[in-house]
């Protein structure tokens, strides 16, 4: 059953948008990894980078409405030339501000002041760290990942981080299978990752990997598509539907076009027909109580526990 | 020639035709079964590395396919998985040297 016909089994009208809490930046697919996961297909050749023009749309877009939270991702949002203005100015307007960091960037030629950067300005950091241990890190993100990583991560626990400043990290399922519950990996992350080499988070979030773009590419390489793609709409959870993402973001593209989440936006799944579509066009009111645009890859946040 | 195969893993997913000779018997060994694998003062991660552990002892390749699959939902490893079946396998060699004294005891009533 296709997800917008399984959403009529359990409520009478499609999903809806209940308020727009955050705005979720994408500032372009260039990355400094090549990740084997990557819904973004994400990389140092990609050269989808937001401009100036689109940045100051977002910001412009944040002040008017009174967003609290700008939450920015990629790629590497660090590689966008104009992320340290956007973070600065957001943090000005008395946003909070949330990046999705590689860890592994801060290694990079130009990115010497990021640490300072981030801590000066009370960045909240989610960052990707798939296991506790460096084989399979380094089996999903590249040779030396992990290292690098716990690296970041010790610097920026002298900074605050993981204390007063909020460092959260992320694990996906190295594979074709579903992620566990937090409760059940948190405790295992944060004693090894303290006992081996003494770092410390706040949460760690476990997030389904979705049937999009690199993830979806090794799912049908290794013919496990159909196979996870069921294992996903048999987990379906309908009380993941209230707190799903979807229903309180709006996800901005490298070029302004705005949709629902980063997932639909790598599907090239815009915000329904009949509401504003690009950053430009923003109107709070009417994409605040939006129908939500879903294709079958939505299962993946209704899986078990939910991933938002 | 062909060659035909004992086990096949799409079969795993028609274990409920066994149920089709006698429905009553295999509705009380899964409602058995579920509750068994339901957290209690064990948690699900503990119960279900118990079972990939029985599934080597037993040698069952369905349970063992099923069970590591779990196990990579718990959030487990290969490191995990390899140390459990190490203990499942110490068992099992373990279970033959003791019997090595059955063996002694055998010589001992008929030796001089």
């Amino acid at each position: 059953m296709h997800f917008e016909e399984k959403i009529l089994t359990i409520q009478p009208v499609p999903l809806h948008a209940t308020g727009i809490e955050i705005l979720q930046v994408n500032l372009g697919y260039r990355c400094n990894m090549t990740c084997k996961h990557c819904h973004v297909q994400a990389g140092p050749d990609r050269d989808e980078i937001m401009d100036i023009r689109n940045i100051e749309g977002v910001l412009s877009v944040l002040k008017e409405n009174r967003i609290k939270t700008l939450d920015i991702t990629g790629g590497a949002p660090e590689l966008n030339p104009g992320f340290r203005y956007l973070v600065e100015e957001a943090r000005h307007a008395g946003c909070h501000v949330i990046a999705r960091s590689n860890l592994t960037i801060f290694y990079e030629p130009g990115m010497e002041d990021l640490f300072d950067f981030y801590s000066r300005n009370n960045v909240e950091i989610i960052a990707s760290l798939p296991y506790f241990r460096e084989a399979d890190v380094d089996n999903v993100r590249g040779n030396g990942a992990f290292r690098r990583s716990i690296n970041t991560l010790q610097k920026l626990n002298n900074l605050g981080y993981g204390n007063d400043k909020k460092l959260n990290l992320v694990y996906n399922p190295p594979g074709a299978f579903l992620p566990p519950s937090q409760a059940a990996i948190e405790e295992e992350y944060r004693r090894e990752l303290k006992r081996n080499f003494d770092v410390s988070f706040h949460s760690l979030y476990t997030f389904a990997n979705m049937p999009v773009g690199r993830f979806r590419e090794f799912l049908i390489r290794s013919k496990n598509y159909d196979k996870y793609l069921r294992k996903l709409t048999d987990a379906f959870n309908p009380e993941t539907l209230q707190g799903i993402m979807c229903r309180h973001i709006v996800n901005v593209g490298w070029d302004g076009t705005l949709y629902d989440c980063d997932f639909n936006q790598m599907s090239g799944l815009k915000v329904s027909d009949g509401y504003p579509r690009t950053i430009r066009d923003f109107d709070y009111h009417v994409l605040a109580g939006r129908r939500i645009a879903v294709d079958d890859h939505c299962y993946g946040c209704t899986a078990g526990q939910g991933s938002t | 020639m062909s060659m035909t195969n004992y086990y096949n893993d799409e079969d795993l997913e028609r274990f409920g035709d066994i149920g089709k000779h006698s429905p009553e018997l295999f509705k009380k060994f899964m409602d058995w079964y579920t509750s068994a694998l339901q957290p209690g003062i064990l948690s699900k991660r503990e119960k279900v590395l118990i079972g990939l552990a029985v599934a080597h002892a037993v040698q069952c390749p369905y349970c063992i396919d099923a069970y590591t699959k779990s196990c990579l939902e718990e959030g487990m490893s290969l490191e995990h998985i390899t140390e459990a079946v190490h203990v499942a396998s110490a068992v099992r060699g373990g279970a033959s040297l003791i019997h090595g004294i059955q063996a002694h005891n055998a010589a001992g009533k008929i030796s001089l």
